[in-house]
């Protein structure tokens, strides 16, 4: 068994993908109309054939308080690799994107927090060396 | 200053101070994660968040709330009568 599917819960699908494209850097993956919604997947040009992000709707009444709640406490419920967190945070910073915590040590990782703009909070983490 | 003294009793509660010190402003998240991966603390959240309250009520931390966010900062005001009361003092003599 391995990992092949994880999933944000965001408010609005066209304006998630633009984010995570955009801005991030995944390329879309998959695409497919289901109803009201899409199969709306993004994957990492550094892994095409990788874990797929699910860009999943938030429409459910749970999918709100619950993300609210995690937001005010400043909890990331995804986390994303990257080589270098303070060369990120100032792309992305200049980008206009939020950082509710700056690049910070902490111990074996060096990891940051970003507002992704569809109701949920991120983490980047770089490993140290 | 009772409550100043019984906030600041608790070792956890002075860490959390030492790393609103070291950057002010962090999310409950951040506090749990210094808390564990600098210090070896291993509290539950609702355990941080019962020290800021603590911390709080005694007026050493302050949380705003920015947007969707919340913050916390400290506040080294309650901290001045003690510094009055034995160390300026008797500077001065």
């Amino acid at each position: 068994m391995r990992i092949n599917l994880a999933s944000v819960l965001v408010d609005d699908q066209e304006k998630a993908l633009r984010f995570y494209t955009d801005v991030l850097g995944f390329v879309k993956k998959h695409d497919i109309p289901m109803g009201a919604d899409r199969w709306l997947t993004v994957v990492s040009p550094e892994d095409p054939e990788g874990t797929e992000l699910l860009l999943e709707p938030s429409g459910h009444p749970a999918a709100k308080p619950f993300k609210d709640a995690l937001v005010a406490d400043g909890i990331p419920w995804t986390m994303f690799a990257v080589s270098d967190v303070q060369a990120e945070y100032e792309r992305m910073r200049g980008l206009g994107v939020r950082f509710t915590q700056e690049p910070t040590d902490m111990g074996t990782v060096i990891t940051a927090v970003f507002d992704d703009t569809c109701g949920n909070l991120i983490q980047i983490g770089q490993m140290k060396s | 200053m009772g409550d100043v003294f019984k906030a600041l009793a608790d070792p956890t509660r002075r860490t959390i101070l030492d790393e609103l010190t070291d950057r002010d402003g962090q999310t409950l998240f951040e506090l749990c994660a210094r808390l564990v991966s600098i210090h070896g603390l291993s509290s539950s959240r609702q355990a941080v968040s019962q020290h800021l309250d603590v911390l709080e009520s005694a007026g050493l931390v302050e949380s705003r709330r920015e947007g969707r966010y919340k913050f916390h900062y400290i506040n080294t005001k309650p901290l001045e009568p003690i510094v009055e009361r034995w160390l300026r003092k008797r500077g001065r003599t």
